[in-house]
């Protein structure tokens, strides 16, 4: 569990970490936590010639408003996430599918933005992330350029970051009042999702009149459950109204098989976990 | 000459003393061997085979020579002539095949992860480094993985030279043996008959320490530090399989950090870095990464379990038919043939089976070796015969407490001879099981799962019942003799008393998490009448120990402890003559109570410390009486240890998900006289969490290809104590009546019952939908499928049977060579 060598950067700006990425080509890689790229880099998965570390610039850390928009930078760990009043009264279904990541120790050194780059098709935030229409702000040798979340998740590991790009901060429109559960279903306790639901919901007058529900797991990105969110709002927030919904949950969803779970089995946890989503939510 | 007074203590044994070993280690203070650094030490790592089943066309090592740092690259046919065979202790019959097992592959590799070359350099990262720029051709073979289809006569082969992939079959009759009836009789006569198919899964033994080796030629004696249950084994086995002189040979066990059988072993890294240091005549250190652990250390269980089952209706067992088909991997290991022996006698369990009959047969495949893991055989056998009375009961719509019941051997039936032959010294297994149901609250769950069957609840609640024994105590010499063990079963301990009173117990056994410096202490500071903290357990070094058969099979206090009694006995025997001696009077008239002699009748007396100093000085001893306070005994016990116990287990199975969750887990104990409770119940919680591990989550999976796909924590699912419930446990005491402290082996009972108890419960919650079993582990989608198939009425046993069919014409049970014990 040695990795191959290296070089290593932690520039203290965006801007020298992109020109540090820039000049190495695709022979670098970041560290934004370490939670997955330090097993990778042990087990020789990976051997970049570079690695720049993120955590010294304090630009990409921490939680704060901008108006109607609440902005968590990169690297924020997810244990201040979790912690954060703000993400708490604005985006409860972040706080709530962070708290669901890994183990104490690993919500301490990993990242919000570090998770989000990865693009684990089983990990837990890009699913929420890409369900409330949240925009990437990445940062390239040209300058800063907005992603929103629908177009960030390209395919297994991979997103719209060129080689020189970083993850900066993520802009997710506040769903303040909104009621969320994120329903994670796993073997262990620290294994990764299975399958993952994450729902936000808005009821007014007794009915449902907005609602958000991305999958974990579900595809190579996460998939945005539109089915669902459709056949909910102006529904009654029922357990019946809930099941009728969760029909849906498999619609444009191309599940995968492994070790865990076959394409089946894992379609009709999507749809079961879609249900209980929505009715914890609203329960 | 006034006697010390000595105030009346509390007795050592039944105190929950806490650790003496936990200081030090939990503040880091510790002595793994990956700790040690010597001078001029160099690191080892090891190229690894990729494929499971290939020859070795080419090796070229010349830019590995020229990396940095890069002091050696060796492969295997550099070493040909050095490395000897493996050596495998447990040839369980006469006309056993077995291939030739190097420690590093020479010109084939037979499973994916076996050693192909090995670097020396100045450090570990270097060594890592120059594996990579090692360039390996290999041509592949016919890659032989399913143990069913590997054991037929048209299976391609693992080892050619052997002409087939079976290892040995072995058999036991009652009928034959004299200890019992006629299987085929009982089966044909049957009133009910249950015929079932178990699949015991492979494990990996996940041991928290890695495995590490240092071995130094840089002394008098070549010294190996080795993470090993067994050093004492490992020193003997080193001068055999090597060829060197055992005398120059020092193994040292330091602080070892858990082995579960994993490190009961002669592995091929410790042969390795021995060839290595030799060659270059300097300290080399090797300790693996996990992943490296899981594709090359041992696994354990894998088997095909075929029973039948004969019982009248009134639900006693008439009869029992077992036939097992074992999993070897690529080699055999240190007992690897022996573990599914090692059950072969336990399948009849607690009850009073009148026939019985037994047969396992061995199968070569190109998967990494087995060899023992907890409980070691009498898991497996456990298993099937607890999951089959379950069976039993649902075919009889009788209560599985009540079957049990009629079939058990009663508490005033003790001694009890088997039909397997064993004799079960003491038990009580109705007041255990009373205990349990009573802690359990038995009928109120029973009541609550017949509410959530009449409601339809998604959830259903499954009630599982394991009652266990198991022969542990590893063992009288002449059973192991009979069974054609390599070895004998005896231990060795010596006390010696300094000349300050202090007392220094030598065991030959070797504790690697089980409290051994702890429980010794108690046991012979109250023999000899001294203070728990003036006891000090040496162990795990073959200069300081030199002899003993280490630590496996719970056998550590029944046997090794026993030897410390009987030196400690041995020392006060001395005592008493000194102290005659000094208070010129006969040994007779002397009464040793609380580390002191008193002579009968009066105020005279001495302490066992005063005569220690008299001894060490000794001016004034008797005739023949030698210098020193000390005293070393060898024991063998007479028979093994027999602790039993009652399992309930009350899960709760979500059928939409499949997920199963622990509601309540209840286990009471029988093993006989405790020393330290503590220690006790840490050995029944972490059993515990290891028998269920194997019935919801741990499964060691290869590809079609031959690769294990679960190399890592992350697909290999151990669980924490997040997913465990809280265990309810209590103990039931009857003394084992072989042995001085009356104690009986408590490693492996909680791993042992555990796994028939939680499986029995996820089939009960499911069985009026028709689910007969589920395979273990029992997974979500698992559990999920099995509803699915019975909802849809087709079988749930298309995965459970394995392919039973095939067994049964293609001759993997049937033929082969028959031999063995009988």
């Amino acid at each position: 569990m040695i990795p191959a060598e290296f070089e290593y950067v932690a520039p203290s700006t965006v801007e020298e970490a992109v020109q540090a990425l820039d000049r190495a080509g695709d022979d670098a890689k970041v560290l934004a936590g370490g939670q997955s790229l330090l097993p990778v880099l042990r087990m020789r998965m990976a051997d970049p010639g570079l690695v720049v570390d993120l955590g010294g610039i304090p630009e990409a850390r921490g939680v704060r408003e901008d108006g109607d928009t609440l902005v968590i930078g990169a690297m924020t760990s997810h244990h201040e996430v979790m912690r954060s009043e703000l993400v708490r009264g604005h985006a409860e279904l972040v706080a709530l599918a962070t708290r669901t990541v890994a183990d104490p120790q690993v919500r301490h050194r990993g990242t919000f933005g570090g998770s989000l780059a990865h693009a684990d098709p089983a990990g837990d935030l890009p699913a929420p992330v890409l369900a409330m229409d949240a925009e990437m702000v990445v940062a390239g040798p040209s300058g800063r350029r907005t992603v929103p979340a629908a177009e960030f998740f390209v395919d297994y590991f991979t997103t719209a970051l060129d080689s020189n790009e970083v993850l900066v901060e993520v802009r997710i429109p506040k769903y303040t009042g909104w009621r969320a559960h994120y329903e994670k279903f796993n073997r262990v306790a620290q294994a990764w999702s299975v399958v993952g639901v994450a729902a936000t919901v808005l009821v007014r007058d007794g009915a449902v009149a907005r609602a958000r529900v991305g999958l974990t797991n579900m595809g190579a990105t996460p998939v945005r459950a539109h089915g669902v969110e459709r056949a909910l709002v102006g529904s009654p927030p029922t357990e019946e109204a809930f099941r009728r919904a969760a029909v849906h949950a498999t619609e444009g969803t191309q599940a995968g098989s492994d070790a865990s779970a076959e394409a089946d089995y894992r379609e009709h946890l999507a749809e079961v976990l879609t249900g209980r989503a929505l009715a914890t939510a609203c329960g | 000459m006034t006697a010390t007074p000595v105030s009346p203590s509390e007795p050592e044994l039944g105190r929950a003393r806490k650790r003496k070993e936990d200081a030090r280690l939990v503040t880091g203070r510790t002595r793994w061997t990956d700790n040690m650094t010597v001078p001029g030490m160099l690191h080892m790592a090891v190229l690894r085979s990729p494929v499971a089943h290939a020859r070795i066309t080419s090796i070229d090592t010349s830019e590995a020579r020229r990396m940095p740092g890069v002091h050696a690259v060796v492969t295997g046919s550099d070493i040909a002539g050095q490395q000897g065979s493996l050596p495998c202790a447990w040839p369980i019959t006469e006309d056993m095949k077995a291939p030739a097992a190097p420690a590093m592959a020479v010109d084939s590799v037979n499973f994916a992860g076996e050693a192909v070359a090995m670097v020396a350099a100045r450090s570990a990262a270097e060594a890592r480094d120059a594996l990579d720029a090692i360039d390996i051709d290999y041509e592949d073979l016919d890659v032989v993985l399913d143990i069913e289809s590997a054991a037929r006569d048209d299976s391609p082969l693992v080892h050619e030279e052997l002409g087939t992939n079976r290892n040995a079959t072995w058999t036991f009759d009652s009928a034959e043996a004299g200890t019992g009836g006629d299987v085929d009789r009982a089966l044909r006569d049957a009133e009910i008959r249950v015929d079932r198919t178990f699949r015991q899964q492979r494990l990996i033994p996940s041991f928290m320490e890695p495995r590490s080796v240092l071995a130094d030629p840089t002394g008098e004696q070549y010294t190996m530090w080795s993470a090993t249950q067994v050093p004492h084994i490992l020193r003997t086995m080193l001068a055999m399989t090597l060829g060197k002189p055992e005398h120059k040979i020092r193994v040292i066990a330091p602080d070892v950090g858990g082995g579960f059988g994993g490190k009961l072993q002669v592995t091929p890294e410790e042969i390795l870095t021995f060839l290595l240091a030799e060659r270059l005549g300097r300290p080399v250190k090797w300790t693996e990464s996990r992943s490296e652990t899981m594709v090359s250390g041992h696994h354990g269980r894998d088997q095909v379990q075929r029973l039948s089952l004969a019982a009248r209706s009134d639900g006693t067992v008439t009869g029992l038919d077992v036939k097992l088909l074992a999993d070897m991997g690529a080699y055999l290991r240190l007992v690897t043939p022996g573990i599914p022996i090692l059950g072969a006698l336990m399948f009849n369990s607690i009850y009073k089976f009148p026939a019985y009959r037994f047969s396992c047969t061995n199968v070569f495949t190109n998967k990494t070796p087995t060899d023992a893991y907890r409980g070691a055989g009498r898991p497996e056998a456990t298993f099937a015969i607890e999951r089959m009375m379950d069976e039993l009961a649902a075919e009889l719509d009788m209560d599985p407490v009540e079957v049990r019941r009629r079939n058990w051997i009663g508490h005033d039936e003790f001694p009890h001879t088997t039909v397997a032959g064993l004799t079960y010294d003491s038990g009580n297994y109705e007041v255990a099981t009373d205990r349990a149901m009573e802690m359990f609250g038995y009928q109120r769950l029973r009541d609550e799962q017949l509410r959530r069957r009449q409601t339809g609840d998604p959830v259903q609640l499954g009630i599982g019942v394991s009652t266990f024994t198991e022969m542990c105590g590893l063992a009288p010499s002449r059973v192991l003799g009979s069974l054609s063990y390599g070895a004998g079963g005896w231990e060795n301990s010596q006390v010696r008393v300094l000349p300050t009173g202090k007392v220094e117990v030598v065991t030959g056994t070797s504790p690697h998490g089980q409290s051994h410096v702890t429980a010794w202490s108690q046991i012979v500071a109250d023999r000899l009448g001294v203070p728990f903290e003036d006891v000090e357990v040496l162990h795990g070094d073959t200069q300081s120990s030199p002899r003993g058969l280490d630590t496996y099979g719970s056998r550590s206090l029944t046997v090794g402890g026993v030897a410390a009694v009987h030196a400690s006995d041995k020392v006060i025997d001395k005592a008493r003559r000194i102290a005659a001696h000094m208070l010129e009077c006969s040994s007779d008239d002397l009464d040793f109570s609380g580390g002191r002699f008193a002579v009968r009748g009066t105020d005279k007396g001495m302490a066992i410390t005063d005569v220690a100093l008299a001894a060490f000085t000794a001016h004034d001893l008797p005739e023949g009486v030698e210098p020193n306070l000390d005293a070393e005994a060898n024991y063998d016990p007479e028979n093994f240890s027999f602790p039993h116990g009652t399992h309930l287990c009350a899960a709760e199975v979500d059928t939409e998900t499949g997920a199963v969750r622990i509601r309540s887990y209840v286990c009471v104990d029988d093993v006989g006289s405790v020393v330290n409770p503590m220690i006790v119940e840490g050995q029944v919680h972490g059993g515990l969490a290891q028998g269920i591990a194997q019935a919801l989550y741990e499964e060691a999976v290869y590809d079609d290809d031959g690769t294990l796909t679960t190399a890592t924590f992350a697909d290999y699912l151990v669980p924490s104590a997040a997913d465990l419930p809280e265990f309810h446990t209590d103990r039931t005491r009857t003394d084992a009546t072989s042995n001085p402290l009356g104690v009986k082996g408590v490693g492996e009972a909680g791993t042992i019952a555990s796994t028939p108890a939680v499986v029995n419960a996820v089939v009960d919650a499911l069985r009026h939908y028709g689910v007969t079993d589920v395979r273990m582990p029992c997974s979500p989608q698992r559990v999920w499928r099995a509803l699915s198939d019975a909802r849809s009425g087709s079988s749930t046993r298309s995965e459970s049977g394995g392919g039973l069919g095939s067994m049964d014409d293609g001759g993997g049970f049937a033929a082969g060579s028959h031999g063995g014990a009988r």
